[in-house]
């Protein structure tokens, strides 16, 4: 025979494409078989026709396109016997869904079958139209099915029964039509019939109210009877699964009692008993009686309150739980979360198994039973369950480190009944696996430490403790060097020692030690080394005899490669060297941390921690002046601050910072106390969108302190020789600009509206000699644009000519300058030169405006040359 | 309800597929590969329930071949294993001795009697001898 050809069987056919040895050989064959095939229906051939569908269907299988055998399949049920139709209702179920129009073509050639005497075309049509009809369909046929619902014989009605299913699914309206004949199938004795028939009345109850009402009435005793007559049944040989007959059944019924009873307390009474005796009667050791168990728990818990059966079903959950069986056990920890929301004391008693099978093997048993455990927990079994749990983290595996952590951290958080446990359990938490703990949870520890002032000394030794063994946490390194570095002095001097606690020897050499150890690690990274810095510059101050030692080590990360170390070392070392007197003032202990504002914040709200921070302001280091940035260095030098409004307190400081006539344009100052605050939380996220404020402040908490990144700040104002990482730089810098940025808009202007259209005018340059001012607008469809008119004032009795004004911006920006309005600058401010810039933000939204500027003119036949750098453009821009 | 049915072997290939809800060509074949993916990694010791999307899949192994079915999350998985067995000693004892072979060049078959034991997404008989009978009757008929 010619291979390939329509006359190849279909054994043949798939024993060459087995034979195959590449994709590319397996493709050409079943192309060429393709292509007969094709061949075949365009001739319309009536012979093979069966046979090159059932080729089509294997090949479908294979995962090759077959569309064009569609129509065949129409035909070939279109035929009158039964082979071929069998084939075309195979096919119809394989190439087609519900979505698909042609589906329509067979409404008509179904009707005929189900209409048919021969009871095995008829249970082809059920078939195809149970598994594949749609909603029209479904429509058109459901008289033809439900008038099978009584046909003789059993095997159409339950296949009709399943086909009602879908209908009723599909065109939930039919329900109606179809209670009666449901009903009456529930009092079949055939196993089949019986089974759909239960089947269809539970979709039935779901699908309509009325239904439920008339099952509920009428048919609830009839199945009692149903379902105790199959548990008491002898020995059934046909339906029998390792020794219950009919499983399926019962586990049916079951289902079905779970929706009558739900919400219906006299369903639920009727029931009571019949549950109670399968719940005790049913044989565990096979997986058959299990799952009739599983289901008859399900059922309990759903139906009315019934505390006995209900006892009765968590026992049961609680002897599967011992089970060997890993099925049993994921199943029983399922269902145990659902009794928990109906009766956790019940629950309670199982506590023990639980925390067992936190510590198995199988990775979604221990989900599963963490997930339980964390229900469980209460004020009064925290501690024993927490000491559980903390025990096993010792041992657990590293993926299953993460989730139990946050679980244990959040359980401890939630729970903890005084500080010091709190305290004790997290550092032993940190010890374990400080790597799995996230940045918000050692954050609240933080917080929680700063707020327990008796506990100061207490904490911080306890966390030296645990350095000295567990060094290799990365978090914990970080938490101990906050402490040491605030509370040096305690660890030193064994102050505030509680009765628990056994004397330590800690010399100050030692704790610089641990600290020295962080910043020398090769895996500590940027957060905790800078977090050394600044608790070595805190030690300085509290450990005076190690000052040179300290200095040392920070001298030591002067030359680092990373901006953010390098700039800490200098800034510190500076402060060391140069400003001792202040130096104290400025490493004083942190203000408490308010809890409240703190966890508003972590929802995203102002973040107010530091507004009640009073004494930790900075006094600004005058490190390096640059003319260019004078001004605003006067404004700095707190030395001068006599020039300023007057103020006392530290709070003050800022709102002078914030206040003072730096531009011409911002408005005049009003401080009260209670400004200083507002201004303060001005100061904090004025200028960004809220997300970047909450992320600039995390970032200035998880850097540790407020003071050092307002430290940063001003001192990166001071030295702008690295512009470019203005654009593009770490986070603390950015910070800074937000802080900067401050300056620009008056503090008047309330945080939400800092982005709006206006933007208020900034000084970009002032000297003794010359004040150019920006005035901003942007074009309304063009939010990256931004237009600026520079204006030029002469601060000097001198003329300036040949004035000319130039200005550079890092890359992402792209500036353009109109000619300005004139070359010749009148002295004193008689007069003044306008430009006009135009910038374009690429980046807008994620990098803010600088601008480099060059003027040169001539005074007095003198060149002269100023240069300066743009820092304080407004956000938004 | 049974969503889908998909036996496939160590490799991958899937030797019988029913959908009981429609799905594109392309979904379905994306769908038979997660599959595999999920279920040919499993440690035996591991529970046979694994989440997949919003569903559940109940799988078990025989020799080389993967039987999973995909269920509702509320469904009694339980149950489902043991109607997964019922399966295969119903095609054990119609193939006798079926090996993966059998269900390769029988295919047409296998569907046969799959529509013969769920339909609709429902188990329709619980009797392997009721479903052999049909079956003999049906090819009878041929």
């Amino acid at each position: 025979m010619n291979p390939f050809s329509a006359g190849t069987r279909l054994r043949d056919m798939i024993r060459a494409i087995r034979a195959c040895k590449t994709a590319a050989e397996e493709r050409a064959v079943v192309r060429k078989e393709c292509a007969s095939i094709r061949a075949a229906i365009s001739e319309d051939d009536p012979d093979y026709r069966h046979r090159n569908l059932a080729k089509l269907m294997f090949i479908h299988m294979l995962g090759y396109p077959t569309h064009f055998g569609q129509m065949e399949c129409l035909k070939l049920i279109a035929s009158p016997g039964f082979p071929e139709k069998r084939i075309g209702y195979l096919g119809l179920m394989l190439l087609l869904d519900e979505r698909q129009e042609v589906l329509m073509l067979v409404t008509n050639s179904i009707k005929q079958d189900l209409n048919q005497t021969n009871q095995y075309i008829v249970g082809l049509a059920l078939c195809a139209l149970g598994n594949i009809c749609s909603a029209e369909m479904a429509r058109d046929l459901a008289p033809e099915v439900e008038r099978l619902l009584q046909f003789r014989d059993p095997n159409v009605r339950k296949k009709a029964a399943l086909c009602t299913i879908r209908i009723i699914k599909k065109v939930p309206d039919l329900a109606e039509n179809f209670i009666n004949p449901a009903a009456a199938l529930l009092k079949e004795k055939h196993h089949g019939v019986l089974l759909t028939g239960v089947q269809l009345c539970t979709e039935i109850c779901k699908v309509s109210t009325e239904a439920l009402e008339h099952l509920r009435k009428k048919c609830i005793i009839g199945l009692v009877k149903v379902l105790r007559d199959l548990t008491n049944s002898p020995y059934a040989p046909e339906y029998d699964i390792s020794g219950i007959a009919d499983p399926f059944l019962h586990i049916r019924l079951l289902r079905l009692f779970h929706v009558l009873g739900q919400g219906d307390a006299d369903a639920s009474d009727t029931m009571s008993d019949i549950l109670a005796q399968v719940a005790t009667k049913t044989e565990t050791n096979k997986n058959a009686g299990n799952a009739i168990l599983y289901e008859c728990v399900a059922t309990i818990l759903s139906v009315e309150d019934n505390s006995g059966l209900r006892v009765l079903a968590v026992n049961i959950l609680g002897r599967f739980l011992s089970s060997r069986d890993n099925n049993i056990r994921y199943v029983a920890l399922n269902m145990l979360m659902r009794a928990i929301a109906l009766d956790s004391q019940a629950v309670q008693r199982h506590r023990a198994t639980i925390l067992e099978c936190v510590k198995d093997p199988d990775a979604s048993i221990r989900k599963r039973a963490l997930e339980l455990v964390y229900l469980l927990v209460n004020e009064s079994n925290v501690k024993p369950l927490t000491k559980e749990l903390v025990d096993y983290l010792e041992v657990s595996d590293p993926e299953f480190k993460g989730d139990l952590t946050a679980k244990i951290c959040s359980i401890v958080e939630k729970f903890s009944p005084e500080k010091i446990w709190y305290i004790d359990q997290m550092v032993k938490v940190l010890s374990q696996a400080g790597n799995y703990v996230k940045d918000e949870v050692w954050h609240a520890l933080i917080i929680v430490i700063t707020n327990a002032p008796n506990l100061h000394g207490y904490t911080v030794r306890a966390l030296y403790k645990a350095v000295q063994t567990a060094g290799g946490q990365e978090t914990l390194v970080r938490v101990a060097v906050w402490c040491i570095g605030e509370y040096g002095e305690m660890l030193v001097g064994n102050s505030g020692m509680l009765d628990v606690e056994e004397r330590i020897n800690v010399t100050e050499a030692d704790a610089v030690d641990v600290i020295e150890t962080g910043i020398r690690c090769h895996s500590s990274d940027l957060t905790t080394r800078a977090m050394c810095l600044i608790a070595l510059l805190k030690l300085s101050s509290r450990y005076p005899s190690c000052t040179k030692r300290i200095n040392d080590i920070i001298l030591q990360q002067k030359g680092s490669l990373v901006l953010e170390l390098q700039q800490r070392a200098i800034e510190f070392n500076s402060i060391i060297e140069r400003h001792e007197k202040i130096r104290s003032a400025l490493v004083e202990r942190m203000p408490v941390l308010d809890e409240a504002t703190y966890s508003g914040r972590r929802a995203g709200s102002m973040p107010a921690a530091v507004s009640t921070s009073q004494g930790a302001l900075p006094k600004m280091p005058n490190g390096v002046a640059k003319p260019a940035s004078a001004a605003l260095v006067d404004l700095l030098d707190l030395s001068s601050d006599a020039d300023q409004a007057p103020s006392s307190s530290g709070g003050d400081y800022l709102q002078d910072l914030l206040g003072v006539d730096l531009s011409p344009a911002s408005q005049g100052i009003n401080q009260t106390e209670k400004r200083g605050a507002d201004v303060l939380l001005d100061l904090l996220s004025i200028g960004a969108p809220p997300a970047q404020s909450s992320s600039s402040m995390l970032d200035m908490l998880s850097s540790g302190q407020d003071n050092k990144s307002a430290l940063g700040m001003f001192d990166n104002l001071a030295s702008p020789s690295a512009p470019s990482a203005q654009a593009s730089s770490p986070v603390a810098s950015s910070s800074m600009m937000d802080l900067l940025d401050g300056f620009g808009p008056s503090p008047s202007v309330p945080v939400a509206e800092t982005n709006g259209p206006t933007y208020p005018s900034i000084v970009a340059f002032e000297s003794s000699s010359l004040k150019i001012t920006y005035k901003f607008s942007k074009e309304p469809e063009n939010p990256q644009t931004t237009i600026i008119e520079a204006e030029f004032v002469n601060k000097s009795p001198d003329i300036y000519s040949n004035f000319v004004f130039q200005a550079a911006v890092p890359k992402f920006l792209q500036l353009h300058m109109d000619p300005a309005s004139g070359n010749t600058l009148p002295a004193s401010g008689n007069g003044s030169i306008t430009q006009k810039l135009r910038v374009s933000n690429s980046q807008h939204g994620k990098k803010y405006l600088v601008m480099r500027m060059r003027i040169s003119y001539k005074a007095n036949d003198k060149d002269v040359l100023e240069e300066g750098q743009v820092n304080n453009f407004p956000r938004g821009l | 309800m049974i969503r889908f049915i998909i036996l496939q072997n160590r490799q991958g290939k899937t030797r019988l597929a029913k959908y009981y809800v429609p799905l594109e060509e392309s979904e379905k074949h994306k769908v038979e590969y997660e599959v595999h993916r999920l279920v040919v990694n499993r440690d035996p010791k591991f529970t046979n329930f694994v989440e997949f999307r919003n569903h559940k899949v109940i799988y078990r192994r025989y020799a080389g071949l993967f039987f999973s079915l995909c269920v509702d999350i509320t469904d009694n998985e339980l149950a489902y294993l043991e109607s997964i067995h019922l399966f295969v000693e119903i095609l054990d004892h119609f193939f006798s001795n079926v090996c993966e072979l059998d269900l390769v060049f029988n295919f047409h078959k296998v569907y046969l009697i799959l529509d013969e034991f769920i339909l609709a997404g429902e188990l329709q008989e619980t009797s392997k001898k009721a479903i052999i009978e049909r079956m003999g009757e049906l090819e009878k008929q041929e």
